[in-house]
């Protein structure tokens, strides 16, 4: 494959511009619906993994690259990082590792939002997810180069 | 509960968790990688060291993580086993971080070694500290999961062919303990490993019962590196950098070796069952095939691989035989091996730095040009094959004892034919790269790296511990004879987690 966008399909990339946008809210929506409900971070940054991979289909990899932003292998690191983080705050209240602590918040509009340390994990786990996906899939596009 | 031992529990995990994440931030900086490595792992000695005198002075301590109640929760639990193989983990650790300082190639760190190094250590730890059984099998896969990418790293096609072999059977490996996982909570309703052990205590004649029994010790059977299938490891271990076999030898099929010694004292307690029958098989085959495949091989790394698989059958022969002192012999031979274990393979490395060969073939005259590498060796390498007044003789003395006061002597008499074959094998290693003239064409060559001191250094103090365990052996033994008592004593274990409900 030399020139990869000869091969592309015309509908694949219409869409994907749509989709893109719409999988990074849905991944979102997937992150904060979790805990009570299905969802959660794991499922989340699958569907944000899954999005940028489609973005890297139809344009490629140095696009992908670019929309990210960040190293995938930084995303790992904070990510793991800010998992770990969300357990530490029991200890400092006498109580085990990994303690939930919640705390209500009045947000106008909405009423009382109940937000809390497992959230925190969430979002690590979030960010691991994409980074390890996106790692992998962006190092094995790069090698197929 | 007490706070501030709940925190001791949790360091070990913890603190090399918190290195992964570390360096994955800093994985632009080798100089940010390396200190942390060194750092987390000289914690993780600490908070080991900690937590085993914590343990050894008040029992077994436990922690309820996010302080959900037993059973309901995972919780975290450390009794002496847990905690003395943590201590071993941490020692392993320390002189695998400092070994890699000279050792480990810049493409290596580029690739993210030191984070995998530090996910594996997570792994290994959580394995040996969790109560909950499917937790269990989590860290086992954390633990694989990073070894997988380790074994792999630098991407030679020897690695590859040896990681192919030990992906495939680690994972059915792990499909078994995963099925027998869903078997033993569709038949108990719980996980965690002492509800479980009181619920099916009563029920351990239940044929179902015996089956999911049956499926652990094939699953970790597999992961200890046991007969029959035990071929991935003598297929890989010699693949990857020497840090990387030494930690691999050193602690990976010793989880094998821990989850088959939990799980066939807790859950399962040996009686006069087939599964001890087969395990008194697989004891006496796993010793016999890892020191004859051993004799045939011709490569430093591979003879000592199979003598990891043959020293496992000693460390089953304990458990097997099942009385309070073949136990001792057991955790006393674990402690033992894994020190020794790690230290030949470092000196494997070494030998390679001075000659850059590890065929025996090509190799020669290391003891005449450098007659401190082959103190060195001798000291690990005679320990291995049982000589006092080294830490191996104590080993296997205890477990052979208990052998012959069990009478079953057929396996005594494999066990002391397997000692006298690992000092040919080790004799043989003597010979061939230590003593004899350098042959005439070889193609070694001295790898001119620098860092040749740290090596030592870490060889020198593994090798004293060595030593220590040898000469130090009562206080050891004490150690081993209350990790026994407690192992032997369920309901301590089932009381220490679920509160006193007697």
């Amino acid at each position: 494959m030399n020139n990869p966008r000869q091969h592309q399909s015309l509908i694949l990339r219409v869409t994907g511009y749509f989709l893109l946008p719409l999988l990074i809210l849905f991944s979102l929506f997937m992150l904060l619906r979790g805990h009570n409900e299905p969802g959660g971070g794991f499922i989340g940054g699958l569907v944000a993994a899954a999005a940028i991979v489609l973005y890297m289909i139809f344009s490629d990899v140095k696009a992908a690259r670019r929309l990210v932003a960040v190293d995938p292998r930084d995303l790992l690191g904070w990510g793991l990082a800010i998992a770990i983080l969300s357990g530490l705050p029991g200890l400092f209240l006498g109580q085990p590792f990994m303690t939930s602590q919640w705390m209500e918040l009045d947000v106008p509009m909405f009423g009382m939002l109940k937000v809390g340390t497992p959230l925190l994990f969430d979002i690590g786990v979030y960010l691991v997810v994409i980074g390890t996906v996106l790692t992998i899939l962006l190092t094995l596009a790069e090698a197929e180069d | 509960m007490n706070h501030g031992m709940a925190l001791d529990i949790l360091l070990p995990i913890l603190i090399p968790l918190a290195a992964a994440a570390l360096s994955l931030i800093c994985w632009r900086s080798r100089a940010l990688q390396r200190g942390i490595s060194v750092m987390a792992t000289t914690g993780l000695m600490v908070a080991a060291v900690v937590l085993l005198v914590r343990v050894y002075d008040n029992g077994i301590q436990v922690m309820y993580t996010g302080n959900w109640p037993a059973p309901f929760g995972i919780v975290l639990v450390a009794d002496l086993l847990g905690a003395i193989m943590v201590v071993l983990t941490g020692i392993t650790g320390l002189a695998t971080a400092i070994y890699s300082l000279a050792t480990i190639s810049k493409a290596h760190e580029h690739y993210g070694y030191y984070p995998l190094m530090h996910l594996l250590l997570a792994g290994v730890n959580g394995a040996f500290l969790t109560g909950d059984i499917f937790n269990l099998y989590v860290w086992f896969e954390v633990m694989l999961v990073a070894s997988f990418a380790l074994l792999i790293l630098g991407g030679e096609r020897a690695q590859m062919e040896g990681a192919i072999k030990y992906v495939t059977l680690n994972l059915v490996s792990s499909a078994m303990f995963l099925s027998a996982v869903g078997l033993l909570y569709g038949l108990a309703g719980t996980l965690n490993m002492a509800d479980l052990a009181e619920k099916l205590a009563p029920h351990q004649d239940n044929p179902m019962v015996q089956i999911v029994a049956m499926l652990f010790l094939v699953a970790f059977g597999i992961k200890a590196g046991a007969f029959p299938l035990f071929f991935w490891l003598p297929a890989s271990y010699h693949t990857p950098r020497v840090a990387v076999s030494s930690l691999f030898a050193g602690l990976l099929t010793k989880v094998g070796v821990y989850a088959l010694f939990r799980v066939f004292t807790l859950i399962f307690p040996l009686g006069d069952s087939l599964i001890r029958d087969l395990l008194l098989g697989m004891a006496g085959a796993t010793m016999l095939v890892g020191v004859l495949g051993a004799a045939a091989q011709f490569e430093f790394r591979r003879i000592l691989s199979f003598h990891i698989i043959s020293q496992i059958g000693y460390m089953l022969m304990g458990l097997a035989l099942f009385t309070p002192l073949a136990i001792i012999g057991g955790v006393f031979y674990i402690m033992h091996h894994i020190i020794v274990k790690s230290n030949l393979f470092l000196i494997s490395g070494l030998v390679y730095r001075l000659q850059g060969s590890y065929d025996l073939k090509q190799l020669g005259g290391v003891y005449r040009q450098h007659p401190w590498v082959g103190i060195l060796f001798l000291i690990p390498a005679l320990s291995l094959a049982g000589l006092p007044p080294l830490s191996g003789f104590f080993g296997k003395f205890i477990v052979i004892k208990a052998g012959v006061e069990a009478e079953f002597w057929w396996l005594v008499a494999v066990a002391l034919v397997v000692g006298l074959l690992t000092l040919y094998s080790m004799i043989k290693i003597w010979a061939e790269v230590f003593w004899k003239e350098m042959p005439e064409g070889s193609t070694a060559s001295v790898q001119q790296r620098g860092g040749t001191g740290l090596m030592v250094g870490t060889v020198v103090a593994l090798a004293s511990l060595t030593v220590l365990i040898g000469v130090a052996a009562e206080p050891v033994y004490q150690l081993a004879s209350a990790t026994a008592s407690q192992l032997l004593d369920p309901p301590g274990y089932i009381n220490a987690v679920l509160g006193d409900r007697s």
